[in-house]
């Protein structure tokens, strides 16, 4: 059964799969406890900006879509700082404008035309080793900022309100969440997509959300859960011949509906 | 507000200058609208001052000016000797009730831990696990009579409980000042009573301000009470009779929202704007 482990590609795929696993169930749970997942939805749609503008100048794609995406992220959480559910008009405004961005940006580029679809659902199934090397290294510093500073993160996440009047620096790290959202959605776009990120960094940390009763707890049984749905969903697409992206999709969400049928703490 | 208790018996450091809240001249709006104007107030140590009035009157604007999460247009406020903001560690915040997600993955213990989080990067770093700290969210826990579900996550627990927990989590590091928002909202007539019962007793030990809407607030243990519709009113009242609450509610028809103007109708010296929206009475 595991003779698909024999193929370097679904190696590759699996090692990129792991590590996409373990960015989004950290980052994913910080996401749905300060519910800034239509945020996260934004950076991510924005990032197309970024690629659209590397093929224009002719530039490397993954230097010029982080320094864009970075400061798409920024300047969606200076404008999310004191009105974090009420800015979503903005949000929705620079998601789409970045998106469009990278449309036009590719149309008047001559002569080149990136497929579209592939950074939508990726292409888990031909990561480079290098962007391996680059999650790698990705999820090493997501990993030291989140130990650094797991008790900012902890209260800021818990009532924000409530850590001002204790003089945390929220802004601060706000700031550094949604940096690290823009870095991780850019890294894992490219192996599996936008839709497939947005995927990974909501459903698993709100499935673990309502089963633990700590951030850490939380963030280790998403990791765990998404790192499930992806290797289950890449076997999917290989025996069954479907497209690996919506093929983890797939698993996922449908996990999703009957975890919902479990008991577990109230939804609100 | 009238006699100073001087008798200290917590650990809680002590205060001592004459004030521990000052505002002058406060003025604060929010897009053109002024919700605050010409705020003069000053809190003595010890006070038990219960901030009441509309929906809309700036009750918790004048609250979160005083914790430093706004900024006024003009005027000053110092809390402690300090600006808002900077007191960190030295006073204790008790949010509204809806403020905070209730699916939030964390045991009531650790929700208490939290409220001794320090301010600025130190503070953030880490997740430490002393054990200093555990006893003291225990023993916090144990006064507001929750130590028995201390391990329970607190999505599991009753709305009069969290509320307990948050309570808890205000004290847990002894603060000079205790900040209420509207504690009673969304509590049960019982467990209002003994979270009234709670106040007075803490009060032996910090000075209370509490927002509330909520007129029987002003039956137990307040000290002195601030008006606030647009312009805030200080009433040095240091008995509130069960007979004025009487008299609240018993005239208060169609009202019954504004209890600024059900106390009016009290014996209590008691001076309101006429601009008040139901007009004079």
């Amino acid at each position: 059964m595991l003779d698909v482990l024999q193929f370097d590609f679904m190696q590759n795929a699996l090692a990129a799969g792991l590590l996409a696993s373990l960015i989004c169930g950290i980052i994913g749970s910080l996401v749905v406890v300060n519910r800034i997942v239509f945020i996260s939805g934004g950076i991510a749609h924005a990032s197309y900006g970024g690629v659209g503008l590397a093929f224009f100048l002719g530039l490397p794609v993954l230097p010029v879509t982080t320094a864009f995406t970075l400061a798409a992220a920024l300047v969606m959480a200076a404008v999310t700082l004191h009105a974090r559910e009420r800015a979503d008009t903005v949000i929705g405004v620079l998601w789409a404008a970045g998106m469009a961005l990278g449309i036009i940006l590719l149309d008047i580029t001559p002569g080149y035309n990136v497929d579209l679809m592939s950074y939508l659902f990726g292409s888990i199934l031909a990561v480079p080793q290098g962007d391996l090397w680059g999650m790698a290294i990705l999820a090493c510093i997501i990993f030291g900022l989140i130990i650094a500073f797991y008790r900012g993160f902890l209260v800021m996440s818990f009532d924000e309100e409530f850590a001002r009047s204790r003089g945390v620096p929220v802004d601060f790290l706000y700031f550094l969440l949604i940096a690290m959202v823009g870095l991780s959605v850019v890294m894992i776009i490219r192996v599996v997509g936008l839709i497939l990120v947005i995927a990974l960094l909501t459903i698993p940390p709100f499935m673990a959300e309502r089963r633990t009763t700590s951030l850490g707890a939380m963030m280790a049984v998403a990791s765990v859960l998404s790192a499930l749905f992806t290797v289950s969903g890449l076997l999917l697409s290989y025996y069954a011949d479907i497209t690996s992206g919506a093929a983890i999709i797939a698993v996922a969400t449908t996990c999703f509906f009957f975890s919902l049928l479990l008991p577990g703490k109230k939804m609100v | 507000m009238v006699d100073v208790d001087n008798e200290f018996d917590y650990q809680c450091e002590v205060q001592v200058s004459e004030y521990v809240i000052e505002m002058k001249d406060v003025c604060c709006s929010f897009n053109d609208l002024v919700v605050l104007e010409d705020v003069n107030l000053a809190v003595e140590q010890d006070d038990f001052l219960a901030v009441i009035g509309p929906n809309g009157g700036g009750k918790s604007t004048l609250l979160k000016l005083m914790l430093g999460l706004l900024t006024p247009d003009s005027g000053t406020v110092r809390v402690l000797g300090e600006s808002p903001g900077e007191t960190g560690g030295r006073i204790g915040y008790l949010p509204q009730y809806t403020h905070v997600s209730t699916s939030f993955p964390v045991t009531a213990l650790d929700a208490v831990r939290m409220g001794m989080v320090r301010s600025g990067f130190s503070g953030i770093a880490g997740r430490r696990k002393n054990g200093d700290e555990i006893e003291k969210a225990r023993t916090a826990l144990e006064r507001v009579n929750m130590l028995q579900h201390a391990k329970r996550g607190l999505a599991d627990l009753s709305g009069g409980q969290k509320q307990r927990v948050f309570i808890a989590r205000a004290l847990v590091d002894c603060p000079e000042i205790l900040f209420l928002d509207e504690p009673t909202a969304s509590v049960d007539p019982a467990s209002r009573n003994s979270l009234f019962r709670l106040l007075s007793e803490l009060n032996d030990e910090m000075t209370i301000v509490m927002v509330s809407h909520d007129i029987s607030s002003l039956a137990s243990g307040v000290k002195s009470v601030a008006c606030v519709n647009r312009s805030l009113h200080f009433h040095d009242a240091p008995k509130i009779t069960g007979d004025m609450f009487r008299m609240g509610y018993g005239d208060g028809e169609g009202d019954v929202c504004c209890p600024v103007e059900l106390v009016t109708h009290g014996a209590v010296p008691h001076r309101v704007l006429g601009s008040h929206d139901g007009g004079e009475e």
